[in-house]
């Protein structure tokens, strides 16, 4: 047998073995992106969710600045560890909008008192008309919503400590 | 304690290996006698692994939440029979089998071993417990299965009722499916070890060939019925209809199976002619690592497939390094000594042995058609960033035909003799080609708009199923050795699953539509009445279930398919309501409510689906039996032996 021939097995195995090693070096982006991004908000007008609070529409979104609207629910189990996130997003100046799905307002208000209030506007939308508009199956989820009105970026489940500097990265884009 | 009883054996057993391993390097260097020492290390380290699997299985039987990989994959309400079968249903534990059936491997050769040479297999267990040690590692330092949970960790993720196994898994099929793959993957690590050894000792002979056969076929026959229940597996569980998907898990096991077939039949030429030294012993460690080079993919979810387990670059990592390790080795001192490898008796073109090399040889482009399938989307972004997927179209088109010229060739080898072949064989294949051409002429005049795949495949069954069985048919069958019955069987299923393959590509008839209560679908020969549709509920489930009455012709069929509802982890499955007739399947799966009232109902009529796994089972059936022979004739000889000395 010829050298080559006996040495190409183990040609070929580093070959395979430097793939892998690229591989596992580089991780799988598996993030499918939403259709949604890139469109308009869906035009809606919801009545105010608490009487302390502002209703929210869609003209309110379209104001120049770059919006986070968070679908939420008093009811929602994950919605009370993401109000935190959302407070400290609040307090690094992000506009932080609500939209309270099948609520009722006397649950709502105990749920902010309990649990703190980074809502600008909170909308209520006791159907899931706008939920569902905006192509949300669930709660909680979010939206970072430009100044013109435009979606920009759909995140689907609670935001987390760890998304923060990423929310704020999709925010700082949207200006 | 019974967790701490586990991991103590687990070391235990590393140190065991390590010894072994020392003392193998010693005796190679000098001429220590050390193969009664080699052999009882051997198998007390084996026995460990045995001891910390059964510590495992333990605190899974009694669930036991305060170790972790309990907590986070079973569930107090989980029935017992999937408490026990979720000991493999998770990364840890599925890593713990496997290791414990490659060291009990290692005890078995050691224990049984009587034919290859001392210093041979005192290598080969050196070269066994090389591979355990890195498992070992791999197990104690980044998978440990015993560990406890830490409950500040718990608590802060909120999830402190225990998560439950993956209702997909939750089927009897998880009891048997992936430990008779693993004993089948494991198995061939033995051939690996012996080739290795032989290579070590410049012992590469006849004889190595007939004490490395039984392992070989002992572990093909696992591969082959762990493929096909798994393959069945898929077919009920998923709901999706198909039997066969080239995801990159299934290619896993596919990949070790093709080598093994190509094993099997070259180590025959090794045994019986002393010739493909260098092949064989090229296949026996290419054989065990397709093996480590599926349980890499699967374990570091570096591909996206229906088995996605868990994502962990650093357990990825660590495999891949074991990987390199191992056969890196094993290529290098094969191409360091293969220069010295001598070629055995000569053979001429027509002649036994040029069939198996020609086996061999597509055997291998399957085998390189798969990896490649399975691995190009990886390079190809590797090298351009694109992202793309290699699907059934590929695998098809690519791997059929020479499938289907294999099957061929699979009428005409075991005719041939060996060395040289004076009668005139293909005179006897008169009748099969006949057959064949018969079929071919039926099925353009039944079936003038079948695709050409599905038509070659039930013409070469039906030459294949005759030819198979001439070995037979040339002396009187019943004095045939075993190993021969064995072999006409194995050929005669291949016959059977490609008639089943091809008469599910070209007769299945599928409906999807959604009814409500009270109307029917028709799906080939088949009115089904959607009769009603009924909640209903389980140990750890609730559900939707359908009321299916199927008819055809006079007699009624209820079918009841289901979706079920697990709660824990939150999943939804299709558990597939299927009917089998002599001459087919009946598969109805039902879907999602519809708001006015109706109900997806997806139907499939497939004729003779069956086959495929009646064959699958043959192939199993008929390695078995070879096996058997084999084993039989050897004790039988030496019994002979032994008397005639005693004379």
């Amino acid at each position: 047998m010829s050298p080559a021939i006996r040495f190409a097995p183990l040609a070929l195995l580093l070959v395979f073995i430097i793939a892998l090693i690229w591989r596992l070096a580089t991780p799988v982006d598996t993030n499918v992106p939403s259709k949604l991004e890139g469109k308009p908000v869906p035009t809606f007008d919801l009545p105010a969710a608490i009487p302390t609070k502002g209703a929210l529409s869609t003209s309110d979104l379209a104001t120049g600045r770059p919006h986070l609207v968070n679908i939420f629910a008093s009811w929602c189990v994950p919605c009370i560890g993401e109000v935190k996130v959302l407070q400290d997003l609040k307090a690094r100046g992000v506009v932080v909008e609500g939209i309270a799905v099948r609520d009722r307002p006397e649950d709502i208000a105990e749920f902010l008192a309990r649990n703190g209030d980074p809502y600008e506007r909170i909308g209520s939308d006791a159907q899931s008309r706008v939920q569902i508009a905006l192509g949300s199956s669930g709660v909680p989820e979010s939206f970072i919503v430009d100044g013109t009105g435009i979606i920009r970026y759909q995140h689907i489940g609670p935001i987390g400590a760890a998304d923060v500097p990423m929310i704020l990265r999709k925010v700082e884009q949207a200006r | 304690m019974i967790a701490e009883t586990g991991l103590a054996a687990l070391w235990l057993a590393a140190g065991l290996a390590a010894l072994q391993l020392v003392l193998m390097v010693l005796a190679l260097r000098s001429d220590l006698e050390v193969g009664r020492t080699v052999r009882a290390i051997a198998v007390v380290q084996g026995a460990l692994t045995l001891v910390a699997f059964a510590m495992l299985l333990l605190v899974f039987a009694r669930t036991d939440l305060s170790v972790a990989l309990v907590f986070e994959n079973s569930n107090v309400a989980q029935p017992f029979i999937y408490k026990v079968a979720g000991t493999w249903g998770n990364h840890e534990g599925s890593m713990l089998l496997w290791v414990a059936i490659l060291s009990v491997a290692g005890a078995f050769l050691a224990f049984l071993s009587r034919r290859t040479s001392e210093r041979t297999l005192v290598a080969a267990l050196g070269a066994q417990a090389a591979l355990a040690l890195g498992f070992y590692a791999f197990l104690l330092i980044a998978s440990n299965p015993f560990a406890r949970l830490d409950l500040n960790n718990a608590l802060f993720t909120g999830a402190l009722n225990a998560r439950g196994l993956n209702p997909l898994l939750q089927d009897p099929g998880l009891a048997f499916h992936p430990p008779t793959l693993y004993l089948g993957y494991v198995g061939l690590s033995v051939a690996f070890s012996l080739a290795v050894g032989a290579l070590l000792t410049d012992q590469v002979d006849a004889q190595l060939a007939r004490a490395m056969r039984p392992w070989v076929l002992g572990a093909w026959v696992l591969l082959t019925l762990g493929i096909t229940a798994g393959s069945y597996w898929a077919y009920y569980e998923l709901g999706w209809g198909g039997y066969w998907f080239w995801d990159p898990v299934e290619n896993a096991s596919l990949m070790p199976w093709l080598a093994a077939t190509a094993l099997l039949h070259s180590i025959n030429v090794l045994a019986a002619r002393g010739a493909l030294k260098a092949w064989t012993m090229m296949l026996a460690v290419i054989a065990f690592s397709m093996s480590m080079v599926g349980t890499f993919l699967v374990r570091s979810g570096i591909l996206t497939s229906v088995h996605a387990f868990a994502i962990d670059p650093e357990r990825g990592t660590f495999l891949l390094a074991l990987l390199a390790i191992y056969v890196g080795a094993a290529f290098t001192l094969f191409a360091v000594r293969g220069a010295t490898l001598k070629e055995g008796a000569p053979f001429e073109l027509i002649s036994r042995e040029t069939g198996l090399v020609i086996n061999n040889l597509l055997l291998s482009v399957v085998l390189g058609i798969v990896f490649l399938g399975t691995l190009y989307p990886l390079f190809v972004e590797a090298v351009s960033g694109e992202k793309l997927s290699v699907g059934a179209p590929y695998f098809n088109a690519v791997a059929g035909p020479l499938a289907l010229i294999l099957a061929v060739l699979v009428g005409v080898g075991p005719l041939l003799s060996w060395r040289r072949e004076r009668r005139p064989v293909f005179k006897q294949l008169t009748i099969p080609v006949l057959l064949g051409v018969t079929a071919l002429a039926i099925t353009i005049i039944v079936s003038p708009s079948m695709t050409i795949l599905p038509r070659l495949g039930l013409t070469v069954a039906t030459y294949l199923a005759a030819a198979s069985i001439l070995p037979l048919l040339r002396r009187n069958p019943l004095r045939a050795p075993l190993a021969t019955w064995g072999m006409v069987i194995a050929h005669f299923g291949i016959a059977v699953a490609l008639a089943g393959m091809a008469m599910n590509a070209a007769f299945t008839s599928e409906r999807l539509a959604v009814i409500k209560p009270g109307e029917t679908l028709d799906v080939g020969p088949w009115t089904v009445l959607l009769k009603d549709v009924t909640p209903g509920a389980g140990k750890n489930w609730t559900a939707v279930e359908a009321d299916l009455r199927a008819t055809r012709g006079e007699k009624i069929t209820v079918l009841k398919p289901q979706t079920r509802y697990f709660s824990n982890p939150p999943t939804e499955t299709n558990e597939a309501a299927i009917e089998t007739f002599w001459n087919g399947q009946l598969y109805t799966v039902i879907g999602k409510p519809d708001p006015s009232g109706g109900w997806q109902v997806r139907l499939w009529w497939k004729p003779f689906v069956t086959l495929i796994w009646t064959g699958g089972a043959l192939i199993g059936f008929g390695g078995a039996l070879a096996l058997l022979g084999r084993l039989w004739r050897r004790r039988r000889r030496r019994s002979d032996w032994r008397k005639e000395r005693y004379v």
